[in-house]
């Protein structure tokens, strides 16, 4: 493990590094204690994967980094972020153009190069003629490439996507990794993925964080020294995934 | 066609009761002959409904700009929403034919005092439909979006709650056009030389029941065609399908 950093005392919430550290971060709503002293340290342009059950503050903790929500304990260091909710917020009256401007706009770029810069990336996000779609009328696979690339576009250096691909079907959503993958490795960023899917997750990551079940907290980092691209069938990858698999107690 | 089927229906029982003695004319004309004195008192009537639809249309342009603009106000603005919820409700306890002569006493027997009848029947429907979409019809996630993007509260309601509350406003707008006409009348009825209530009352007066009938056939279709010219405003520009 990479991640042992002692807890500071609390304090403000520190943007200026382009690291993102959670140090000791403690988190309840209430009496449900979401995250349970979490220390984790993810490098400039790392891609973490954050796995764990249902209710494990998976979720929490991208608020957290986003500056949604602030630790009750420990700190919080982070740059600026942005958030790849879990459904895909798409918002119904704009084009599929203009929801993947969406976040360019909110942090200042003019209408025209948002989506100028939007217009540039949806050939290779597989999206070309669908510029004026509305989401209603965008498949599921499509609905969240522009979701993605909302993000991507927003100029924020680190990225939180919360269980991107949870509702699409097997197929789809294999598809959706591999657009996920090489448009990361265009333009990097770093990245923090949700997922509760273990194979996602060492298909996907530099690195893979284990939570526990309520209250979460960090049972193992584990690396991911694999060569791109990866394949669910590659002898490394099954064998990565069920050391994750038992290290989360789940055979 | 099952409302036209309906509406066939009642006038046909409607004109043969009539036909059959069942009923003094006085009381209640057959349709065929509310129809003739529409046609008959026309140069009559006309004036009077250019009147009312001017008040109508000053009056709902009035409730929309005032009703939007309270809505906003307490949505934005926590003190401004505890300072005005209860007047807001609270306005729609006055009863408006007691508030109509004072008015006119007030404003004078011009355009002003219909006006503010019409503003003050409408508004409300509007205010609260927008407030409710301004809270109610933005995706929660949509909302975490934008917070995690530092969005301004002008951003967030620009790019977020304004689009979203929309169809709401429309809903608002609409139950305003059916009631507007109301406030015209009451106004109108208060003091007035003029407009479809004043010459209601003096059909009723002159026992001109077919007339009477008339105006309020012509007030029943102004409120369906404002009804409809909002639908269809509606269906221009709420163009989009709700997410989910």
């Amino acid at each position: 493990m990479r991640t042992e950093v002692e807890a500071p005392p609390e304090g403000p919430r520190d943007v200026s590094g382009d690291e993102v550290v959670l140090a000791g971060v403690q988190k309840a709503f209430g009496a449900v204690v979401a995250l349970d002293r979490v220390d984790l340290r993810v490098a400039r342009h790392e891609l973490i994967a954050v796995v764990g059950p249902s209710g494990c503050g998976k979720s929490t903790l991208l608020e957290l980094v986003c500056g949604l929500q602030r630790p009750d304990a420990g700190t919080v260091e982070a740059p600026a972020a942005a958030l790849m909710p879990q459904r895909d917020a798409l918002l119904p009256w704009l084009s599929a153009l203009d929801n993947a401007a969406l976040a360019a706009r909110i942090s200042s770029v003019p209408k025209a190069a948002a989506r100028a810069a939007a217009h540039a990336r949806f050939a290779a996000f597989g999206l070309e003629g669908f510029e004026k779609s509305r989401p209603d009328a965008l498949s599921g696979g499509m609905r969240q490439r522009v979701a993605f690339l909302r993000t991507l576009l927003s100029g924020r250096d680190v990225l939180c996507l919360d269980e991107p691909f949870g509702a699409l079907d097997a197929l789809t959503r294999a598809q959706a990794q591999g657009w996920l993958a090489s448009a990361l490795a265009r333009e990097p960023r770093t990245v923090l993925l949700v997922t509760h899917d273990v194979e996602e997750a060492v298909l996907l990551a530099d690195r893979i964080a284990l939570l526990s079940p309520r209250p979460g907290h960090l049972i193992a980092t584990l690396d991911v020294d694999l060569a791109r691209p990866r394949h669910r069938t590659d002898a490394a990858v099954v064998e990565l995934r069920e050391r994750a698999l038992s290290a989360l107690g789940a055979d | 066609m099952a409302a036209g089927l309906l509406i066939l229906a009642l006038l046909g029982g409607w004109e043969l009761l009539v036909r059959a003695g069942g009923v003094d004319p006085l009381l209640l004309p057959a349709p065929t002959q509310v129809v003739s004195a529409l046609w008959n008192d026309r140069s009559l009537l006309a004036p009077d409904l250019a009147v009312t639809v001017w008040e109508v249309a000053v009056g709902l342009a009035a409730a929309i700009a005032l009703g939007v603009a309270l809505a906003l106000a307490m949505h934005l603005w926590t003190p401004v929403r505890t300072a005005l919820h209860p007047l807001v409700v609270g306005s729609q306890a006055i009863p408006m034919p007691v508030l109509a002569p004072v008015l006119i006493l007030a404003l004078g027997f011009g355009l002003g005092p219909k006006v503010l009848m019409v503003a003050l029947v409408c508004f409300f429907p509007v205010t609260v439909n927008v407030y409710d979409g301004l809270l109610r019809d933005v995706d929660a996630d949509a909302r975490k979006l934008l917070g995690a993007l530092d969005a301004t509260r002008w951003q967030t309601l620009r790019h977020l709650e304004a689009p979203a509350a929309l169809p709401a406003a429309f809903t608002g707008m609409k139950v305003a056009a059916a009631v507007a006409v109301i406030g015209a009348v009451f106004g109108e009825w208060a003091g007035s030389d003029r407009g479809l209530g004043h010459a209601l009352l003096t059909a009723n007066a002159q026992l001109e029941t077919a007339r009477a009938f008339a105006a309020t056939l012509l007030l029943f279709l102004l409120a369906i065609a404002l009804y409809g010219g909002f639908a269809m405003l509606e269906r221009r520009f709420v163009n989009w399908k709700p997410s989910r």
